[in-house]
């Protein structure tokens, strides 16, 4: 298990600390904590001048290969730059679709053509990008989208026609990766295709969904004959199944540390709260904190584990595990910050629904269970591949 | 390597039916046994340092061993001996004790405790209770210990006393002794977890000198507490030891036992109760090996030494609960056969509980990081 940084490493850390102090200044200094999940309808222009900002002196995309853009920086180089990141408090990245899903899975499958079109956009933060998987019908099952595409051959471009639902950041984005069916036929995850789309055309509409916390992230993305370059499928008709999965898995643990990070800063105003309001003292919310502290510093060892190459090659239980893990403390730290505000918890910072960034927290982990593989599915696959017990039946229904 | 080698030689010599047959005996390990880990394993002096005649192997391999040996509920005296004595010579011990005692240890020769808690049931310095008071160029030690690990059978006992009147971290000495001194008596303490023994230890007027005596006179708080974190990190990897074998009995059994005509593995509440149980296990083990690094530090210099404290009540913390869990949740998923005496199940489940209960409980742990954090 990998416990410190080399010293070069410690360096390349001084250097991305010294950076972001003497550039998340001015303008800039609005946007400290703001952004990321729960947060991401705030300054949506202004973070997006930042990750230009960001992209100027080289500092996204940073695990990319130098050749499409990137600095090609070591495992623990990317997650030095993560914490630094997150320990600064800079602003959560509007352009984190793009970077951390749309560019990877490109650089894997894509086209040269299409990594030369696509990926300069995303290194420079101009071009945003949205993930347009889960329908009306397919959520945790999503090899049931219903979403159609057909070649036609007089435009010779791809039609689209269907709906997609969840779609984070749709409404901010320039482009949208979609899965949808190629063969009509088809059912599961067989004749699957993998388009990249602009957004912005008359055949795409776009209507935000408002959350329970008020505020409106997601949206619905109807597609009406929507239009896609032929060249702008990535790998063949019916390989989408493949690449779709093939991006879950570029997630590979180095955003991890962090998003701990970020954990980290949370639970700390929840304890400053404590410690202001008494409730330190109280011996439930005591053990309770100190329980989170426990598991939020077990999460960083655990992830040092996913990351310390052990050379077992194979499927990582602790790996397997992460998402469940994370996420059921997330949930519970919402309700614990909660508990300790006592009475205060309930009073917004103003009307008509505005939430202070504690609630907005509490209310916004209630979807880290959720998205990304709910709970239950994690189980499923836990079980599944990590122990070998029986997989699912399949049930037919008329 | 170490972890083949470990496995390889407990699943030869911690079979269900030598636990059980150590298990029924007051001294609580086959002699046998435990000479084959002395002579040809020679695991007792893994981390004790080669000018002692040790292997000279860190915490980071120990905790390697003990989560080994959690899985395979091996009843021997090595947690007591290692973990405990060993433990407490290498950080307390005088330059003569080692050279004895850490000698005899490598050889075989000598097993090894300690002895800190009284009957309050507090693991921290009030747990210590016994007296010492000078007599000339003697000390006379009294009081009376519980729950001591392998107490009634150790060859030598590490005693923590404090002075008369004393109160709280202060007045604790250590001494190191013989169990045969006089006015030593011991006696076994039947236990619910009959694979690991306790014992109770009376001392009445114990006349010992100072060649006896570790480090200073009424100062030995800190050495006491360092012990008592390398103990309490080891006891945490046992227990991700048995978080993992309480997992792995409970698949294998799911996977044959048929219902409604398929494995009961394939229902969904079964299938996430086990993944929940796998999520314990690694998230006990993740604890463990950054706590066993700690440790490490901890014993031969580095810059994690200090996180000894926050580093074993987390693993503690968790890794008792996880152990508890998934035991618990063996038994139901071994449905009526888990009840059973037979079946190995209910062995861990108990192993679980009292190494809960041994060196605090999660929530003792907890309160210790609360200090840390809000105090
Ligand atoms: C905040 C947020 C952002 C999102 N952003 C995006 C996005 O950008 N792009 C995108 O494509 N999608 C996005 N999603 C969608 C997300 O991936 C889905 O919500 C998720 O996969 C669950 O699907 P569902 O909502 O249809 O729930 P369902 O699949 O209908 O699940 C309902 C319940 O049934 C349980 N369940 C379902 N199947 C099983 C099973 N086999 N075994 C046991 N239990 C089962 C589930 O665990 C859940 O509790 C987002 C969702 C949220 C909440």
């Amino acid at each position: 298990m990998k416990i410190s940084f080399s010293p070069e490493d410690e360096k390349f850390r001084a250097e991305v600390a010294q950076w972001l102090t003497q550039n998340l200044v001015g303008e800039f200094e609005q946007l400290k904590f703001r952004g990321g999940p729960g947060d991401e309808h705030m300054f949506p222009q202004a973070r997006k001048k930042w990750e230009q900002k960001l992209a100027q002196d080289g500092w996204t995309c940073i695990g990319w290969p130098k050749e499409y853009g990137g600095r090609g920086c070591s495992i623990e180089q990317q997650v030095i730059f993560n914490e630094e990141y997150a320990r600064a408090g800079a602003p959560g990245h509007v352009g984190h679709i793009g970077e951390g899903l749309a560019g990877p899975t490109l650089i894997a499958f894509g086209s040269e053509a299409q990594k030369q079109k696509y990926l300069p956009g995303i290194v420079a933060g101009t071009e945003l990008w949205c993930q347009g998987y889960s329908e009306p019908g397919a959520g945790s099952d999503l090899a049931n989208v219903k979403t159609k595409a057909y070649f036609d051959e007089a435009k010779g471009k791809w039609i689209i026609s269907g709906q997609k639902v969840w779609t984070s950041l749709a409404h901010e984005s320039d482009y949208i990766f979609v899965i949808a069916r190629t063969n009509p036929d088809s059912i599961a995850h067989k004749g699957l295709g993998f388009f990249l789309m602009k957004m912005d055309q008359p055949g795409i509409e776009v209507r935000g969904i408002k959350q329970l916390t008020g505020t409106s992230e997601f949206n619905e993305v109807f597609f009406d004959q929507a239009e896609c370059d032929a060249d702008d499928i990535v790998g063949k008709p019916g390989e989408g199944w493949a690449i779709a999965m093939g991006l879950l898995g570029f997630e590979r643990g180095v955003s991890t540390l962090g998003q701990q990070m970020q954990f980290h800063n949370e639970l700390n105003q929840v304890i400053a709260i404590a410690k202001a309001n008494g409730n330190d003292k109280d011996p439930i919310i005591r053990q309770r904190i100190a329980e989170a502290h426990v598991r939020l510093k077990i999460m960083r060892y655990n992830s040092m584990r996913m990351l310390s190459d052990e050379g077992d090659g194979g499927l990582k239980k602790e790996a397997l595990i992460y998402k469940l893990y994370w996420s059921t403390w997330h949930r519970d730290l919402g309700e614990l910050a909660m508990d300790v505000m006592g009475p205060e918890a309930e009073i917004l910072a103003s009307a008509p629904y505005n939430l202070t960034r504690l609630q907005a927290m509490y209310l916004f982990v209630r979807s880290d269970t959720i998205y990304g593989g709910t709970n239950e599915i994690q189980r499923n696959i836990i079980a599944e591949r990590g122990l070998g017990m029986p997989k699912e039946p399949k049930i037919q229904m008329n | 390597m170490i972890r083949d080698t470990a496995q390889a030689f407990l699943a030869d010599v911690s079979s269900s039916s030598a636990i059980r047959n150590a298990m029924a005996s007051e001294q609580g390990f086959e002699t046998q046994i435990w000479q084959r880990i002395c002579t040809e394993m020679y695991w007792q002096a893994i981390h004790i340092p080669e000018e002692y005649g040790g292997m000279g192997l860190g915490y980071v391999e120990l905790v390697i061993m003990l989560e080994e040996m959690g899985r395979y509920l091996l009843c021997s005296p090595f947690f007591s001996t290692v973990c405990l004595g060993t433990n407490a010579l290498i950080v307390a011990g005088t330059a003569a004790q080692k050279q004895q005692y850490l000698s005899q240890i490598c050889q075989g020769s000598l097993t090894a405790t300690l002895a800190y808690t009284g009957n309050n049931g507090r693991w921290d310095a009030d747990a210590v209770q016994a007296t010492v008071t000078t007599d000339g160029d003697h000390y006379l030690l009294n009081g009376r210990y519980r729950y001591v690990p392998d107490g009634h059978s150790a060859g030598l006992i590490i005693f923590a006393v404090r002075d008369e009147g004393s109160t709280g971290v202060d007045g604790i000495s250590l001494f190191a002794l013989d169990a045969n001194t006089p006015g030593v008596k011991r006696s076994w303490l039947p236990t619910m977890d009959e694979t690991r023994k306790q014992a109770e230890i009376t001392l009445d007027q114990v006349c010992v000198t100072k060649a006896d005596l570790m480090g200073e006179q009424g100062k030995a708080w800190p050495q006491l507490n360092k012990i008592i974190q390398l103990a309490t990190v080891a006891v945490a990897a046992e227990q991700a030891g048995g978080a993992q074998q309480t997992l792995d009995l409970t698949v294998e059994y799911t996977q044959e036992r048929v219902q409604f005509g398929r494995p009961v593995a394939g229902f969904q509440a079964v299938k996430h109760q086990a993944a929940d149980m796998m999520l314990r296990a690694e998230v006990a083990k993740s604890a463990v090996y950054y706590a066993a690094c700690v440790a490490e530090e901890a014993l031969n210099g580095g810059p994690l030494a200090n996180e000894l404290a926050e580093a074993a009540s987390v693993a503690k913390s968790y890794c008792s609960q996880g152990y508890f869990s998934n035991a618990s949740d063996a038994i139901q998923l071994h449905g009526g056969v888990g009840f059973t005496w037979e079946y190995d199940v209910h062995l861990y489940f108990k192993r679980a509980k009292s190494s809960e209960l041994f060196l605090g409980n999660s929530a003792y742990h907890r309160e210790l990081i609360a200090q840390i954090l809000l105090d």
